[in-house]
């Protein structure tokens, strides 16, 4: 049976359990300069994107470039899922070059799902419209499990604009599968609708969503909310829902301060905030290099005693 | 051909008949209707089908489907469609105008009115667009489309924006004693949703479309229509608000009537789950208290009729990417086994009154003259086996295209015999 990484729901903890260890043993050869491991050796990944990306594209790109594989990105621009050929032809397309994995970012909820019930490469989903990016989740958890030792029994915090983030919906099923507490916090226009049935905590005031977090996950606010009438302005959403060394002291003294990046600087998190000792923004960024490579490493098949996903 | 439908339980609404009798069918009329038909003719060719164990009902009525000819004859033509509503037990239908070219003159609705004379398997009427192409600028020829044969107009998928042209159609057609028919839709607040806003669009992380974006243009119609002392029908119910706004109206003696369709009274968005595209229209399937609310208003009779909104398309619009498919089912085939199954066999309301709002009350809307067996009316009558249950398998259907969420399901209600003007056009469940 195929194995593909579509979403966190309905992950197991085990499941997550083995990417994160497996993840442990990739950043540890990273950071000692092994960056020709022959785990991938033979085996080849495409990156097929249908939306810009710079650092998620090149962490999947470095990941398989790390573990020997070949790797080939194809980019496909958002108006040519409306015109050109469709998404089903186009990965039976890479699936005739005999790739093994097909990592896919798309501007649309369940486009992954779609291309692996007709692809026999294992399909990893690098963000689906507003619902999941499971690996930007999973380098989160690492990060957090790195960092504090557990994730079982934390209190975190994702703030922002919930309802078009499949950060938060991914590290919603993510966390709570690993027995965190997680609330969520932002303006009303910018939460989806019965986010509480996900059995988060839901607040309209980011400082009461902080109270007490070990970890506070801050999501990038697009400027084209502003355009939908979502918001008003950059300037009124950051005093309202911004994130400022005042407002971080609602969170625990310890708390780890996280972000997908990009920031908007001053936006989500102030330059202090940022920069600040409890952020570890950058070295999410390494963290998500590690996380995909074990996870291309798991579903290429390798390795089967480390992990079973699925 | 002569008819003889024996010993059946013969329901017609309109003439309050409920009761096991015969029907005789002579000259593509009813001729007869009771126990003691002297049909021994000499020398006449007589047809006998034992209806015992049966029901046997006007022929269905559908006032909102698409035929999809001419234009997009790769998902439905009239041949198709019209042998789709017969198998369904539909012997009248009204398609709407949304074909290419749009149904906007008179010249569209002759073509369609001839070939279905030509190649139909039932009757069909012609619905006319509120507006040149659908576009919501300018009236169409509404005066010109009666004459030439339409029964009601609409711009079907595309609300009329604008209401002061919206107030203009209604107070013209109502001139030529036409109906209107309103897809309620407000465009600014659907803000390209693709599935009803709730906790299964967070789930799936696709964008919703809340209930308002239907309700503001339901309360839009029945204002106009009251202010206006003029008629409206309004497409498709599927929210609670819906209903309720529909019901106060009707209250307060507004001239508005309503319909539904099967997949609002039988299926939640919870369909949707796995981006199943089969499960995708518009309005979206909602959640259980709209369903409910549907329900109830049907029983109560807010909801004057059931309508199927079959809509077929090609299969390589279905295989795609969830917010990209088209919206809509195919529905003829199975229109009237769900009705039955939800809301007759679950005890929600009467068999009479449900064969009501599939017969006579949308003929009585659009003016059509059917949907009963009184004697000397066109003999157009569904005759169905009420009690064996049987298993919904798409691929069978009729229609061109096999997109329906009912793939599998177990339903009472098959259709047994379809007659159309006195022909045969089904029988013992197979098209002629």
């Amino acid at each position: 049976m195929k194995r593909d990484l579509l979403g966190l729901k309905g992950v197991s903890a085990a499941e997550i359990e083995a990417i994160l260890k497996g993840a442990a043993r990739m950043k540890y050869n990273l950071l000692h300069q092994n960056k020709k491991a022959p785990h991938l050796q033979g085996k080849s990944v495409v990156t097929l994107f249908y939306e810009n990306s710079t650092r998620t594209r090149l962490s999947f790109e470095m990941a398989g470039k790390y573990l020997g594989a070949a790797v080939g990105n194809i980019s496909a621009s958002s108006s040519s899922v409306q015109k050109g050929e469709t998404l089903i032809d186009t990965v039976k397309t890479i699936d005739a070059m005999a790739a093994d994995v097909i990592v896919i970012r798309h501007p649309m909820g369940g486009a992954p799902a779609l291309a692996a019930k007709h692809a026999k490469a294992a399909i990893v989903n690098a963000g689906d419209g507003m619902n999941e990016h499971p690996t930007q989740a999973l380098l989160d958890m690492f990060t957090i499990q790195e960092k504090k030792g557990h994730i079982d029994g934390l209190k975190v915090a994702i703030l922002g604009d919930i309802a078009h983030s499949r950060v938060a919906r991914s590290n919603i099923y993510g966390l709570k599968t690993m027995g965190a507490q997680v609330s969520v916090g932002g303006p009303v226009t910018l939460m989806p609708p019965d986010i509480e049935k996900l059995g988060v905590s839901v607040f309209n005031s980011v400082q009461e969503a902080m109270i007490d977090a070990d970890v506070i996950i801050g999501l990038r606010l697009q400027l084209e909310r502003q355009k939908s009438g979502l918001f008003p302005s950059m300037r009124e959403y950051s005093r309202f829902f911004g994130v400022d060394d005042r407002r971080l002291r609602f969170a625990k003294p310890d708390a780890l301060v996280l972000h997908p990046g990009p920031v908007n600087r001053g936006v989500e998190y102030t330059s202090s905030v940022i920069d600040g000792e409890q952020s570890c923004i950058n070295e999410q960024v390494t963290n998500g290099v590690a996380v995909r490579m074990a996870v291309l490493n798991i579903l290429t098949g390798r390795n089967l005693q480390d992990a079973d996903l699925n | 051909m002569r008819i003889l439908i024996k010993g059946g339980r013969v329901i017609d609404p309109k003439n309050n008949l409920d009761k096991v009798t015969d029907i005789f069918i002579d000259k593509g009329v009813i001729s007869e209707v009771g126990s003691d038909i002297d049909y021994e003719l000499e020398g006449v060719e007589l047809e006998v089908i034992d209806a015992s164990g049966k029901i046997v009902v006007p022929g269905l009525v559908d006032m909102h489907c698409h035929l999809r000819e001419p234009g997009f004859e790769y998902k439905e033509t009239i041949e198709t469609g019209t042998a789709s509503a017969a198998m369904g037990g539909f012997t009248s239908i009204a398609c709407m105008p949304n074909t290419k070219p749009v149904i906007d003159n008179a010249a569209v609705v002759t073509y369609i009115i001839e070939r279905a004379r030509e190649v139909g398997r039932v009757h069909v009427y012609p619905i006319g667009a509120i507006t040149k192409g659908q576009e919501g600028q300018e009236l169409a020829e509404i005066g010109e489309m009666k004459f030439a044969g339409v029964v009601a107009i609409s711009d079907d998928g595309k609300t009329v924006k604008n209401p002061a042209l919206m107030r203009h159609a209604m107070e013209y057609a109502a001139m030529f004693d036409t109906t209107v028919i309103s897809h309620c839709e407000d465009m600014d607040l659907v803000e390209g949703g693709c599935m009803n806003e709730g906790f299964m669009s967070t789930y799936l992380g696709l964008k919703g479309i809340t209930r308002a974006a239907e309700e503001v243009v339901i309360a839009r119609e029945i204002v106009l229509a009251e202010t206006l002392n003029v008629g409206i029908h309004i497409a498709h119910v599927s929210t609670k608000g819906g209903v309720q706004l529909i019901r106060d109206a009707k209250r307060r003696g507004v001239k508005v009537t309503c319909e539904t369709c099967p997949h609002y009274f039988t299926l939640t968005e919870r369909a949707v789950e796995g981006y199943n595209t089969n499960a995708k229209m518009n309005p979206p399937l909602r959640e259980e208290a709209d369903v409910e609310a549907v329900r109830e208003g049907l029983r109560d009779g807010t909801i004057d009729a059931i309508a199927t909104d079959h809509a077929p398309h090609h299969i390589d619009e279905k295989n795609c990417e969830f917010p990209m498919a088209a919206n809509g089912i195919v529905g003829f085939e199975t229109a009237f086994p769900l009705a039955y199954t939800y809301l007759v066999d679950s005890g929600i309301m009467p068999l009479r009154e449900m064969i009501r709002k599939m017969t006579v009350n949308p003929a009585s809307i659009l003016g059509l003259g059917k949907g009963s067996l009184s004697e000397n009316a066109k003999a157009d009558v569904a005759i169905f086996d009420i009690d064996e249950e049987f298993t919904v398998h798409t691929g069978e259907f009729k229609s061109k295209s096999k997109n329906s969420p009912y793939d599998g399901f177990r339903l009472k209600g098959k259709l047994c015999y379809t007659i159309v003007n006195g022909e045969i056009v089904v029988s013992q469940g197979i098209l002629l």
